[in-house]
């Protein structure tokens, strides 16, 4: 099912929380919202969900306009940061409420509950846990459970608000694969909220980035990793330097003037040079060199007195003979202009 | 230091709370078994017994409701005017009992703003069984609340926004879902409720009129049989509210031993899976 939002307002108070957002989301895509802590981006998926009703503006599901239907009529499957479980249910009762609660014309006999809870917990891999209790579980599994409990009421959309965001860094790898997957077998329309770029960018299949209670961009992964639209997404995804620079025949000269443009450069893109080479670059003297990791982290001061971050393969390290506190060139091989009004 | 404090606490436990509670029993079973059971047994007795159990009986289960529906609204709503009613639901603690009291008798009585009216139409609430089980419910209105109110607060709505997604309704969310997460504290809620309604003598006092057979509850019965210098009488059914205490002591330990055991439980057994 496609969903689809327009020009959804909504305050708390004096907040505002969303400020006119649009977005589409068609059929079976996997969606991220990405942004920081008050972008509005939960707020965003609770209107989807009809946890939340917005102060103007519509939510379609198929083309049909849903903004007045209640979360219950809405058959969405919703995962919550903190899982939510019943905690006095067991694995099995959580997982089966969604049925055991339809009124009884719709309810599936007490078999069809029990395979249907069963297959579930299959997927899932929580097969011999279906009698423990929600306390019992770890985070991760707590999570498995909160979706397949989503998952057993054959939702039209799935909405996941931080699913990962209070388990540590190894499940979480492994349980966003895990649902990446899950979603290429289920192929059920899915949002996610996340302020985890890498997480947004691995997982999805478009990203929405989120500031301020607007959407800044609207892409793939790499649309808006490599063309970001904004320095806000820009900034957001990914370590980057800002640097200020004068444009002349579409050559970029950065330089300390905090007049000019803004001047983007990932560190990735950076190189490191002994003798000037090109027409921009600049000085800059290493304060720490950082080897251990597939990259090597190079933090350097320029000329200027800013701080640089470099990163280039082990390699390239070795072939450099770097030390610290040596004075060298740096060139930028790669570098994103926004005028200067477009920042704050 | 320890044992000086330990010392302090257990003598004046013991002269405060149970010498007293000796010298009722004590008291009460002086004159025999025999008399204690017929001072429990006279009409009048049995009356105030029953009169008791009827005003329990209904201002329990409406302050069930009450209590449940007014920390519900305060926990899971916002509104304008939230902390107003918090505050609201305290005021029968604050108040004078002797208050609470008059308050009926100058709302329903002779001179009352609603008193005429009732007069016209036949209606009798002050000096009466109606005005008696206002009363109680009106002083035992914050128990249920108040213990119900932090509870649902700390947990949030997340599971009943979670049901609310899964298709339940709202009774079926209120039963499912929120009773169970609360049951501990609504029982225990129920049981000083219960124990404040049997008890209560102030503001019953003051709406009774002390009619014998008629109006008068247990704490009031024990307070015209003292001052009939009927002593071991009066103390024979003292003993029964001694007891209500005892009872109400045990019930609220056993559904704190549980709760707590329950919690032990999920603990432990959370800490052993976790990886």
């Amino acid at each position: 099912m496609s969903i689809s939002v327009r020009d959804i307002r909504k305050n708390f108070g004096h907040f505002t929380a969303l400020d006119g957002v649009n977005l589409e989301i068609p059929d079976g895509q996997l969606v991220a919202l990405l942004g920081p802590s008050g972008s509005g981006k939960t707020t965003l998926l609770r209107i989807i969900a009809g946890l939340e009703f917005p102060d103007g503006g519509a939510v379609q599901f198929d083309g049909w306009d849903i903004t007045a239907r209640s979360a219950r009529e809405r058959r969405v499957g919703f995962v919550f940061q903190h899982y939510a479980l019943f905690r006095h249910m067991t694995v099995f009762e959580n997982v089966a409420f969604g049925l055991l609660v339809r009124p009884r014309r719709f309810r599936p006999s007490n078999e069809q509950i029990r395979a249907k809870v069963n297959d579930l917990l299959r997927l899932i891999q929580l097969q011999n846990q279906a009698q423990r209790y929600p306390s019992q579980l770890s985070g991760g599994q707590r999570q498995r459970v909160a979706l397949a409990r989503a998952l057993a009421v054959e939702p039209s959309v799935l909405l996941l608000d931080e699913p990962f965001g209070s388990l540590d860094a190894k499940v979480r790898m492994e349980l966003r694969r895990w649902l990446r997957q899950l979603h290429d077998e289920v192929h059920i329309t899915s949002v996610f909220v996340t302020h985890d770029q890498d997480e947004a960018l691995e997982v999805s299949d478009r990203v929405a980035v989120m500031n301020e209670g607007r959407i800044e961009q609207v892409g793939s992964p790499d649309e808006v990793y490599n063309h970001p639209a904004s320095p806000f997404v820009f900034d957001f995804l990914g370590n980057v330097n800002l640097f200020h620079g004068r444009v002349d025949n579409d050559q970029t000269y950065i330089q300390e003037s905090a007049t000019g443009n803004l001047v983007f450069v990932r560190p990735h893109l950076l190189d490191i040079a002994r003798q000037p080479d090109g027409p921009n670059h600049f000085r800059a003297t290493t304060k720490h060199i950082n080897a251990a990791g597939p990259v090597a982290k190079i933090e350097a001061v320029t000329e200027w007195g800013a701080p640089v971050h470099i990163e280039m393969s082990q390699e390239r390290l070795r072939d450099l003979h770097l030390v610290k506190d040596e004075v060298v060139f740096i060139v930028p091989r790669k570098v994103t202009v926004f005028p200067k009004h477009g920042a704050s | 230091m320890r044992w000086l404090l330990i010392v302090v606490a257990v003598v004046f436990l013991a002269v405060f709370l149970l010498l007293p509670l000796a010298v009722v029993f004590g008291s009460a079973f002086q004159k025999g078994i025999r008399f204690y059971l017929n001072s429990l047994s006279e009409p009048d007795a049995l009356a105030a017994i029953r009169l008791t159990l009827l005003a329990a009986g209904i201002a329990v289960p409406m302050n069930l409701i009450f209590g449940v529906a007014a920390a519900w609204a305060i926990g899971k709503f916002d509104f304008i005017g939230k902390s107003l009613l918090t505050t609201l639901i305290d005021l029968p603690f604050s108040v004078s009992p002797v208050v609470s009291g008059l308050i009926y008798v100058l709302l329903f009585g002779l001179q009352g703003l609603l008193g005429p009216w009732l007069i016209a139409h036949d209606v009798r609430i002050i000096f009466a069984v109606p005005g008696i089980v206002l009363a109680t419910i009106f002083v035992t209105f914050p128990f249920v609340a108040r213990e119900l109110l932090p509870m649902v607060e700390a947990q949030g709505n997340d599971e009943e926004e979670a049901a609310l997604t899964l298709g339940a309704n709202g009774w079926q969310t209120f039963f499912r879902v929120t009773v169970p997460n609360v049951k501990w504290a609504l029982l225990y809620g129920v049981i000083l409720c219960n124990a404040r309604a049997m008890g209560e003598f102030g503001a019953v006092s003051v709406v009774s009129g002390h009619i014998r057979g008629l109006t008068n509850t247990i704490p009031l019965h024990i307070e015209i049989l003292y001052n009939d210098y009927q002593f071991v009488a009066a103390f024979a059914v003292a003993s029964l509210l001694a007891l209500l205490a005892l009872i109400t002591l045990m019930v609220k330990s056993i559904v704190e031993w549980k709760a707590r055991q329950q919690l032990a439980e999920q603990a432990t057994a959370s800490e052993e899976t976790r990886p």
